[in-house]
Parts: structure tokens; sequence; C-alpha cells
């Protein structure tokens, strides 16, 4: 899967320096599921993750309302993470199509093992940014140097010095 | 995404310049603790859900900047270091083998890990086979359904021996079980493990990598593309940790589990930490190291030619000779060059490599390879010495056998010094008779 899907270091780190707020579709109130990890930490890095999840709509996840479904969240949403499979990823892109302009859409992100070209087609099509098989994450953790930390290979070289962010 | 050569990620990779001070050379962050924002930031990297250090028995920023330039230049997803390759050993086995699981390895390893692999490992209640890697029916009839993993060097110290890595990888792929390889004699300026098809590959960085005999130290890289969820041999990953107030790194972390585990479970319960001006050492090491490769060869190939021609010299094993066996797998795998660590016979005998290694004035006598200066052992009566006679043939270093890393200086002195040593060698064995 990760052969033929490459997307440039500019890109990434330009639709993840654009988005102020993420819904994430598949959100799990779990502590120890992937999902969970990622809003988490997204949420440290300054993000507003809004949760959708059928199963928890009504509860709390970290600090926010559960909704059902993406028609529901409240608030405008630049950035769509799908933690679903690749055959849900389908109907959840054309939802968030259907949504871009009123909500302010311009980001469909697939999680990690999760790629459906033909959605990812329709998207474009629609003027939106498409990754797939990619955690925001993890692409936020290495563009920022922080995925180093832990030994893994950033595939960053750089002579540059990175500022720091003001206080 | 611009991928960089080799000597570029060997001096940048895991290294920009420090962003609060702007250093251009990492730094050495001597210290054991790190301070968190709140108790929300702390609850968050206990749990694994954000990145940063806790404690530097775990993670360090010096010993990551390591850690990250051996992933790049080993094609690895991560990697983590280890206080020896000893250690780094012992951490690349500990995530997935419980009590009454085996593992198949060469026969032919270096002596330290056949001890290590069969007299300490047995104490944990791990158990290995070993056979003759080179007999791949013979690998397949080892792997049993307890069988963990497959371990052999890319190429051996000190006999020469080198694996044939993609068959290997092949013959663990069909059994669905790890492949690792110490490629500490090679390194990934000759030969890289995983573009061959190895899982983990091992590292005694204290050799060649660090490269000047200052620094212990060893690493284990994750490919990051074993599929653990395969079978039910890997619990250890795929199932809840229980280490780990139940998390399933597998399912959390996906690629990046076996390296998260090994810090956050690995070196945090076993201890085994690089020291982090270990990790300086070694990282001045790396920006160097397929400099000093390429040097170490040339060096080494005019030393088995001479010794070869030598007539106190019985035979030479070296991979880069003609007449050995494994040079077609070496041309194949190390791109025709052949390691700087060989062995070689002496018609005298066991008293001639005691002899010979005693009258070296330039090489040194020591248990260690991949130094910039030229070593020489007599691996019977050293290193190879808890081992079996039986074990010793198999691993190359009988009782005649001289082991010898050849180093930096200028080879017509290292010759000179090996001529004067033979020659008091022979009359030590003639006085023997």
């Amino acid at each position: 899967m990760e052969q033929d899907l490459a997307y440039s270091d500019p890109f990434l780190a330009d639709i993840l320096g654009r988005t102020r707020t993420i819904a994430m579709v598949g959100a799990s109130a779990n502590w120890n599921r992937p999902s969970h990890f990622v809003m988490k930490y997204m949420q440290t890095k300054g993000f507003r993750v809004l949760p959708v999840n059928p199963r928890d709509a009504g509860g709390e996840i970290l600090g926010e309302a559960v909704v059902a479904t993406l028609a529901e969240v409240a608030a405008p949403v630049d950035f769509v993470d799908i933690f679903r499979n690749a055959e849900a990823a389908g109907a959840i892109t054309d939802e968030a199509i259907a949504l871009a302009a009123e909500k302010g859409i311009r980001t469909i992100w697939m999680q990690l093992g999760v790629r459906n070209d033909a959605a990812a087609a329709r998207a474009s099509a629609a003027g939106l940014d498409v990754v797939m098989n990619r955690c925001p994450k993890i692409e936020f953790g290495r563009l920022n140097r922080e995925l180093s930390w832990g030994g893994f290979d950033s595939g960053i070289v750089s002579s540059r010095r990175r500022r720091m962010r003001p206080i | 995404m611009t991928r960089y050569g080799f000597e570029t990620r060997m001096i940048h990779a895991g290294s920009e310049p420090e962003p609060v001070t702007g250093a251009r050379q990492t730094p050495i962050f001597q210290n054991t603790s790190y301070v968190f924002h709140d108790a929300d930031d702390a609850a968050a990297l206990f749990n694994l859900q954000s990145f940063g250090f806790i404690y530097s028995r775990l993670t360090n920023p010096t010993v990551a900047a390591l850690e990250e330039r051996l992933a790049s230049l080993e094609g690895g997803r991560g990697a983590t270091c280890a206080a020896s390759g000893h250690a780094a050993q012992l951490l690349a086995f500990f995530p997935f083998m419980e009590k009454g699981d085996r593992f198949v390895a060469s026969n032919r390893l270096y002596g330290g890990s056949i001890t290590q692999f069969s007299k300490t490992f047995a104490k944990f209640g791990w158990e290995v086979d070993f056979v003759d890697t080179g007999d791949l029916d013979a690998v397949r009839a080892a792997i049993g359904p307890a069988t963990k993993a497959l371990f052999a060097e890319s190429l051996a110290n000190p006999g020469g021996v080198v694996s044939d890595l993609e068959a290997l990888a092949r013959v663990a792929k069909d059994a669905g079980i790890l492949f690792i390889v110490d490629n500490t004699m090679a390194t990934p300026a000759l030969c890289r493990p995983i573009e061959w098809g190895a899982d983990l590959v091992v590292h005694s960085t204290t050799k060649f990598i660090s490269g000047n005999g200052t620094s212990m130290g060893g690493a284990v890289i994750d490919s990051g593309t074993f599929d653990w969820a395969q079978n039910d041999r890997y619990g250890g990953l795929t199932g809840p940790e229980p280490a780990y107030h139940g998390l399933s790194f597998y399912e959390s972390i996906g690629e990046m589990a076996f390296t998260a585990h090994y810090h956050a479970v690995g070196l945090r319960d076993l201890g085994a930490t690089m020291a982090p001006m270990n990790a300086f050492l070694t990282l001045l090491g790396l920006e160097t190291l397929s400099l000093r490769m390429e040097r170490h060869c040339d060096n080494a190939a005019t030393v088995a030619a001479f010794l070869a021609a030598h007539p106190a010299v019985a035979w030479v094993s070296f991979a880069g000779s003609d007449r050995s066996p494994f040079k077609p797998l070496a041309d194949r795998y190390f791109g025709g060059r052949y390691g700087s660590v060989f062995t070689f016979g002496l018609k005298g005998g066991y008293a001639a490599g005691m002899a010979l290694v005693e009258s070296c004035t330039l090489l040194s006598h020591l248990a260690n390879i991949g130094d910039t200066r030229s070593l020489i052992l007599h691996p019977a009566s050293t290193t190879h010495r808890q081992l079996t006679d039986a074990q010793r043939i198999a691993a190359g270093a009988g009782p005649e056998v001289v082991r010898i890393s050849v180093g930096l200086e200028t080879v017509k002195d290292i010759l000179a010094d090996l001529d004067q040593a033979l020659t008091r060698a022979g009359q030590a064995a003639q006085a023997a008779e």
C-alpha cells in the first residue's frame, strides 16, 4: 500500500500548518485505542478535535462532545480524519464533500491502513486535498522531529536551524 | 521526499542543528531526566500518547540522534541503542520470546553470541537450535511450532562465512518467523540486510560503526515491515502487554510497535541503556564510516594476499580470496568488498598462534575488532575458549587459527610487523616440537 502513495513534506506541512479543527470519524473513548492516542496528541499540539462516533454519541471524549455524524458537528471543520475501514471511508468522504462548503472542509485524511482511491478521486475533483494511509500524529511528530526522539527515521536532513515557537 | 545518499545521511541523519542554541554538532545531553509541562503532559508521555523524554534509561536526545542515523543507514523504520552488542541481542529477542520458545541460529556465529544464546538465554527458558545456515533444508527442518526467529550474521566473525541473506529471508518469511541479521562485521556501508528481507538488524556499534575503539554500544534496527499479526506466535506485541497496562503495541502503534516496545518496556525493565557520551562518540565515528570501510577493506585484501603467499601460513579464510567458497555471496551482498576481519591458520598450530600474537609490536593483541588500529587475537585461547572443540571448529576458531582485524595504518607497516612476528612464531613452533 505504501509504495505508490508519495506525499511531499511541504504538502503535508502545509495541510497540518493551516488546519485548526479536525473532525475525527471513528474516535474512541477507550484510552488505548489508536484514535484516542491521535486525538489526545493533536489536542496537546493545539488542534481542536471533534469526535464523531454513533456508538458514543451524546457522550464526551477528552472534553469534547461526541456526535453521530459529520453533519452534526457544530463548529467549522477544516480537516476530516477517517478512522474507519476503506469501504466506510467512501461514504464518509462523500458526506465530507457534500458538507465541504458549509463546514469549510479542505482536507480528507484517511488513517494508516486506510485507502480508497475512488473516494480520493471524488474528493480531489471537488477541490479537496487528500492524504491516505498516513497518521496525522505520526506526520506532525515526524515533521517537527518529535518522532526522532523515539529513535525513528524521520527521513529529514536539514542544515537549517528550526525556529522555536513563541511562548 | 528527497532521499539523500548514504554518505550524506551518514553525517546528517538524526542531527539537525540543535534548535534552542543552534549548536551544529549534536550536543551530549548528559542528564537523567526531563521536566514535564504539567501532570497531563506527564500522563500522556507515560501512556505513549505523545512523543517526548521521560528518563534517560528509556530515551535520551543524544542516543536518539544515533538511533535515527542508524535507522536511516540500515533502511529501517526505527532503531534502539543499547549498552553493548550483547545487550542489543538480548533486547532484540525480549519482546517476543517466552519461556519454552525457540529460535534457530547459525552455528558459525561469533563465539560470544553462541555462549550468550546457548548458556545465558537458556536461563530464561529461551532455547536455541544451531544449524549450518548454508544448508537451507537444515534451516527449514529446524523451524518448529515454538520457533520465533532465525538469526545469522551477514559476515561471520571470525570465519569469513557469508550468509545467503535473501535465501534465508525467504525461508523465514515462508515459515512466518522473524529473520534477524547481525550486521556488525559488514556494517551498512557494505551491506543493508533489510534490503534483502531481514526484519531486524542488530549491531555491536563498538566495532566499525564507532570505529576508534572508544565506546561500547549496540543497536537493534527494526524494518517496520514484519506482520506481527500473521500468526499467533507474537502475542507479546499483538496481545495486551501486561507490563504496559494492557496496551497492544502492534494495534496501537503499528509499524512503530517494535521500536516503541524496545524503549518503553525493554530498556525500561532490562536497563541496558547506552550512555549519551558513547552515543556522541559513535555519532562521530559514523560520520566517516564509508571512508574508513573502504580503507579497512583495501588494507585487508592486501594483508590477506600477503599471508596467503607466506610459507608459515597454512590457509587464509578471507571472503575476498578467489579460493573462498563465499566470494560469490560476498560479491553479491557486499558490492565487491570483503570486510577487514578474517582468520588464517598457522602451520605451527596452537604454539605458533600464541607466539604470533605475542610477537607483534604494531598490531595490538586484544579482544576487539573494527578499530582504526590493526588488532590480532588467538581465538582458541581467548574469545572462544568457553566453547567445546567441536563448536570452536564449527565457528572457524580451531587451535591454529589467528584472527586479524586490519586497521587503517600504512599497509606496508602492517605487513612488516606480521612478517617479523610470523618468523618468531615459526621459531616457537619448532621449539615446541
